[in-house]
Formats: C-alpha cells, sequence, structure tokens
C-alpha cells in the first residue's frame, strides 16, 4: 500500500471518527450531568439532518443561492431545533423517571428515539427514502498522487473540531460550565449551592442535542445522502465510543470515536469482504468491555453501598 | 386462625378460562375493522382491570386455590381454541406465532425480570435458533427433536461467549455489549454468503417421529385439519413446558436467589451468593428458551432471513415483557396478544405499529412502570391470610 492510500485511508478514518466523537460527546455530556443514558440521541441526529434539508428547501423555494449563507442557515437551524427538542425531551421524559431503575430510562429513550424515527419515515415527504443531500461546500481539491484531500471535508473535519473544543472550553472554562460541573458531581450539594438543577440539565440536553444536529448536517454534507434511518447504527456507535472510553469523560468519548472509526478503516482493509467492517469493530467492543469494564478512561467513583 | 385457613373460592379464575377462550375464538374471527376495534379496547380494559388490586387479588387468590387443576384446564382451553380453529390458516398461524414469541419473552422475563441481566438481543438468538434448524435440517439427518434442542443449545452455547463481558460490567455498560451482539449478529448475516446473505435461508418443515407437520392433517374426505394445527399444538406444548419451568424457578430457591442477586448484587455477594453462577444460569436459561421458539418458527415459516433478527425485533421482545409486568410469566401471553396479533388484526395500524407501540411504551414507563399485570409476591402458603 503506498503512501496516498495510506493517507487517504487515515484522512477518511478522521472523518468518520469526528463524526463519531460527535455523537459520543453528547452521551457523555447526558451521563455526567445525569447517570442517565438518552438513547434517543441517534434518532435526534437523524430529525436534525431532516430539518437541516427542510430548511435547505424552503430558503431554496425563497430564492436564497448562495451556498455559504444556506449552509450556515440550515446548520443553525438544525442545531437550535434539536437543542429544543433535546431540552423537552429532558423535561418531559427523562426527567420524570429520575428515580427509576436505569433500565427504565434507557428503555423509555430508545422508544422515544423509535418514535422520532418512525415519524420522519411515516410523515416527511417520502420520508422512507434516502434524501440526497445538497453539496453545499467548495468542493476543490488537492491531489497528491493517490492521496485527494478535498476543502469541503476539511471544513467538515475542522468544524467539528471546533466544536469539541468548544464544548470542552464551555464545559471547563465558563461559569455554565462550572454548574453542570457541579451537578454532575453532586447534585444535591449543588442545588444547596443555588444551582437551578433542572436548568441545567435542561441546558446540557439542549447543548448535546445541538452537537447531534452538527454531526448529523456533517454527515449529510460527507456522504451527500441522509436517510431516516442512519441515526440508529450512528447513535450505537456513538454510544459505544462514549463506553469505550469511559462514560462521563469528555477525552474518552473524542477517544472512542476516533478508536472506532480507526477500527473500521482498519477492518474494511483487512477483510476482502468490507462489509464485514462493522462485525469487526462491534466484536472487538465487546471485547474491549471484557477487558476494560468501565471503559478505557474508567469512571473516578467508588460505588457507595 | 379459622379465618386465616379459609380457602379462597376457585369460580372466578374457573369462570374466567372459558371467558378467555371464548375472546380469543371472537377475536381472532372478528373481520370488520370496527369489532376488532372494540375487541381490543375491552381486551386491553379486562387486562388493566386485572392488574388493578381489587379484581387482580380476587382472581390472584382463586387461582392460587387450585392452581394445578386450574392450570390444566387453561392449557384444554388452549388446545380447544385450536381445535376449533383447526380450518383457519391465518388464525393459527397467529395462535402459534404469539406462542412461540410468549417462550422467547419468558426467557427474558428470568433474564431481566429475575436475574436483573439485560439482553437487548433477543432476536439474534431467536435468529440463532432458527438458522441453527435451517443449516442442520437441510444438510443432515438428525430427528427433528434433537435439532431442535441443538438450536436451543447453540443459542445458549453462543450465549455464552457474552457471558465474560456481561459478568465484568454493570448498568449500562453491560446494555451495550447485548446491544452491539444484536447489530453485530445481523450485520454478520447479512453479508455470510455461506448463510444465505440478505435473501436468508429456506428451512424444511418440521417432523418429529415421521409425521410431517407441513402435510394437512386429513382425517376423511370431507374434513381435513389445517397443517398450523399441529405447529400451534406443538407451539402450546413448548409454551406450556417452558411456562412451567419458569413457575417451579421462580418458586424455588433458585428464583429467590435469582431475585436476590437483582435487588442487590452486592449484598448478595457479601451474604455468600455466587452472583455470576446465577446470571449465568439465569442468561442461558432465556437464551436456550429463544433458541428453540427461533427454530420452531423457522421451520414453520419456511424461512429465515436477516431483516426478522433485528435491533428494533429485540425491542418488540423488550417491549412485550415491559408491557406486560417485569418479572411476572403469566402477563407475558396477553401482552404478546397486545403486540403481535393487533397489527396483524387491525390493518390501518399495520404501518404505524412501531410508532404505536413505543409510544405506548413511553405512557406505561411514564404512568404503569410496573407493566398492566404486575408481578405479585411470593406466597408460599397460599391459603394463609386474606390479603
Amino acid at each position: 500500500m503506498d503512501a496516498g492510500l495510506l493517507g487517504q485511508y487515515i484522512f477518511n478514518g478522521l472523518m468518520l471518527g469526528i463524526i463519531y466523537a460527535m455523537v459520543a460527546v453528547g452521551f457523555t455530556l447526558f451521563f455526567g450531568v445525569l447517570d442517565v443514558i438518552k438513547f434517543s440521541h441517534g434518532d435526534v441526529l437523524t430529525v436534525g439532518a431532516f430539518v437541516g434539508l427542510a430548511t435547505y428547501h424552503g430558503l431554496d423555494a425563497l430564492g436564497v443561492t448562495s451556498a455559504p449563507v444556506l449552509a450556515l442557515s440550515l446548520t443553525l437551524a438544525a442545531m437550535l431545533a434539536m437543542g429544543a427538542l433535546g431540552a423537552l425531551m429532558a423535561r418531559w421524559i427523562v426527567l420524570p423517571l429520575r428515580n427509576a431503575p436505569a433500565i427504565n430510562v434507557l428503555l423509555i429513550t430508545l422508544m422515544a428515539g423509535t418514535v422520532l424515527r418512525e415519524l420522519i419515515r411515516l410523515f416527511y415527504p417520502a420520508g422512507a427514502n434516502p434524501k440526497p443531500f445538497p453539496r453545499l461546500l467548495p468542493t476543490d481539491s488537492l491531489t497528491m498522487g493517490s492521496f485527494t484531500l478535498r476543502l469541503d471535508n476539511v471544513i467538515l473535519l475542522s468544524v467539528g473540531a471546533a466544536a469539541i473544543v468548544g464544548v470542552h472550553l464551555l464545559i471547563t472554562r465558563s461559569r455554565l460550565g462550572l454548574a453542570i460541573r457541579a451537578a454532575a458531581q453532586d447534585s444535591e450539594t449543588a442545588r444547596i449551592m443555588g444551582i437551578n438543577f433542572q436548568m441545567v440539565v435542561l441546558v446540557t440536553f439542549a447543548l448535546g442535542s445541538a452537537l447531534a444536529a452538527l454531526a448529523g448536517v456533517t454527515a449529510g454534507l460527507y456522504y451527500s445522502e441522509i436517510n431516516f434511518g442512519m441515526g440508529l447504527l450512528l447513535g450505537v456507535i456513538g454510544f459505544s465510543a462514549a463506553v469505550v472510553g469511559g462514560l462521563g469523560n469528555l477525552y474518552g468519548a473524542v477517544l472512542g470515536g476516533f478508536l472506532f472509526a480507526a477500527l473500521q478503516t482498519l477492518g474494511a482493509v483487512w477483510f476482502s469482504v468490507p462489509a464485514y467492517k462493522d462485525v469487526f469493530a462491534f466484536a472487538l467492543v465487546i471485547l474491549i468491555m471484557a477487558w476494560r469494564p468501565t471503559g478505557l478512561i474508567a469512571e473516578k467513583t467508588a460505588e457507595r453501598v | 386462625m379459622r379465618k386465616i385457613f379459609r380457602p379462597a373460592p376457585v369460580w372466578p379464575a374457573l369462570l374466567l378460562l372459558p371467558l378467555l377462550g371464548g375472546y380469543g375464538y371472537v377475536f381472532l374471527h372478528a373481520e370488520a375493522q370496527w369489532q376488532v376495534a372494540i375487541l381490543a379496547l375491552a381486551g386491553v380494559a379486562a387486562i388493566l382491570a386485572a392488574g388493578s388490586r381489587r379484581v387482580g387479588a380476587a382472581l390472584d387468590r382463586s387461582w392460587r386455590a387450585a392452581p394445578s387443576l386450574l392450570g390444566w384446564l387453561a392449557f384444554v382451553v388452549a388446545a380447544a381454541l385450536i381445535y376449533v380453529l383447526r380450518e383457519d390458516h391465518f388464525a393459527l398461524l397467529m395462535v402459534a406465532t404469539v406462542l412461540l414469541y410468549a417462550l422467547v419473552c419468558l426467557g427474558l422475563n428470568v433474564q431481566f425480570g429475575y436475574a436483573g441481566v439485560l439482553n437487548f438481543a433477543g432476536a439474534a438468538f431467536f435468529g440463532i435458533g432458527g438458522y441453527t434448524a435451517a443449516v442442520l435440517a437441510a444438510h443432515t439427518a438428525l430427528p427433528h427433536l434433537v435439532i431442535l434442542a441443538s438450536a436451543g443449545l447453540l443459542s445458549g452455547v453462543v450465549g455464552s461467549l457474552l457471558v465474560l463481558p456481561l459478568l465484568r460490567t454493570r448498568g449500562h455498560y453491560a446494555a451495550l455489549i447485548t446491544i452491539a451482539f444484536a447489530i453485530l449478529f445481523r450485520t454478520f448475516l447479512e453479508v455470510n454468503d455461506l448463510l444465505g446473505g440478505p435473501q436468508g435461508l429456506k428451512v424444511p418443515g418440521l417432523a418429529i417421529l415421521g409425521w410431517s407437520f407441513n402435510d394437512s392433517i386429513v382425517v376423511d374426505a370431507d374434513t381435513e385439519f389445517s397443517f398450523y394445527v399441529a405447529y400451534a399444538g406443538f407451539s402450546l406444548v413448548l409454551f406450556t413446558i417452558g411456562l412451567i419451568l419458569v413457575w417451579r424457578l421462580e418458586r424455588s430457591w433458585l428464583g429467590l436467589s435469582l431475585d436476590a442477586v437483582r435487588i442487590d448484587e452486592t449484598a448478595a455477594s457479601v451474604f455468600g451468593f455466587q452472583v455470576a453462577r446465577w446470571k449465568i444460569l439465569a442468561f442461558s436459561l432465556g437464551n436456550v428458551l429463544a433458541g428453540v421458539a427461533g427454530a420452531v418458527y423457522g421451520m414453520m415459516t419456511g424461512f429465515v432471513a436477516p431483516a426478522s433478527f433485528t435491533l428494533a425485533e429485540s425491542l418488540i421482545f423488550v417491549s412485550i415483557v415491559i408491557l406486560g409486568g417485569l418479572g411476572n410469566p403469566a402477563a407475558v401471553l396477553p401482552a404478546t396478544v397486545l403486540v403481535v396479533v393487533l397489527p396483524e388484526k387491525l390493518q390501518f395500524i399495520q404501518e404505524y405499529r412501531y410508532l404505536l407501540f413505543s409510544a405506548i411504551v413511553i405512557l406505561i414507563l411514564l404512568f404503569k412502570p410496573a407493566g398492566l399485570l404486575p408481578r405479585s409476591l411470593r406466597r408460599y402458603f397460599p391459603s394463609w391470610g386474606k390479603a
């Protein structure tokens, strides 16, 4: 294998990795603040991508033709809408089950995800079919041997990385982040100190869901196609990434995201039938869980009995 | 003291059984959509009533007054229902499907109702059974009963590959393992040409002791039973065996140990319970039941394909267990009827069924988290106390 092809594989792996990492960061945020897994995350991503697509069609019908304006507004619309949806789901589905067993939260969000997915399939115009996603980013490319670097992919990669760094800075450097970390560490003490716990939870869910919408739009722009089922696999992959990295840990989520992408890419290179890549990646995820039961970067908590 | 030992009257449960049989007959024969809808609503109302304190407790007490008599009577009623439906292919297919799905859900019930081991790959183990039956029946001359046993066994063996990661992880981490397995299994089937790829495999019909289940039963020149009678009857026998097994398990010290492990793993291990042993027992038993059910189902429908063994299908199984009432084996059957038969009978909801059931499960989890028929406390001396 020559260097160009290797570079191509690495770059494609990085693209996948940034999408997975964005989804995984959402999972880890929710887990950090409320100790729950919100399984509808992947489907929120799908809905985000579809909101982006609908916004595009709406603006297109209004006669907006400038690609940067379109790209920016559909991304913003998707992120805002999903932020709101995330907060609503947290308020009406996740928070009411705060004191229920963890499996109930997992189930209710799984089912909420199914509801979202089915709503798109049944009620978005021809929602059961894959939809072409507009190519709005400049597609100039730089070719070095067998390695092609496309400008749109570089933009997507940097926007994704910037979003994750932004979330990291928000969590570690801002007052809001301080409140989120306080609520995550000890919700009762945080409340005694005057933090509006419910507001913090809603904001965290909005933040994670907006990030999922960004991941959905990124996936749409990268593959130029979206469909109602895309979020199911992306959600499970993001969840695997967050768990393999270590739940509640932002670095773990990013590490897990890129690790999963690397496993898939390796699987695609190694096996004569590339479709085995998912079998390979998920089998390794199970093995990693057997080896490190609480993820690569383990949770630093002892169980109180 | 006299009051304490007064046995409860048997008649409420005795009356209920023929009513249920009659309801099943009318429901399966209802043609017009409005009839089906009304019957379904009545059924849900009845289940809710049975789940309520007063009615439920009365039924429960009368059932406990003569459990074996009523149990066999229930079996007879179910067999009679199959006999009455003997010429109706579709209704019998429904009955057999319900019984086999309920068998899988009994297994899931043991797994997370008793031992607290989550399994989001129920459909995968169901599928392992189906594929084992397909391969063994097509390529070997093994007797079909042996094939059914091997299907269950293989399902258990494949499940044991997941045991180590499952034992080492807890909660969400454990949930990931079965979810990853469900997706892995489906993807594997789709890309594997040996097992037929996305088209799946054909499965020969079941034949026991030289009697082929796929031949219609000819009584005389004018009377011919649907071949589904044999499958429905066989599924009924399997489900009954499964139900007795699970009931006995719950009542025994094994069931107590499983409950202890679920309720507090740490405390249980402090008191000397071998947590790993109980989890392995429950997980394997559940997978074996799913595997056997999958094998019979594959032989009945004549083919197996990856599309029937997806994560979404596994979630349907989980919904049945939650809908019925976690840990209550008797609740599995009504819940399966709701989830499996209703969309088939009410064609206008067929398209919307995933949407509808997810929404229903959300409502149940929000407002009635113990399920429609919550599990009742174990009582070893049923005649004690009025309670």
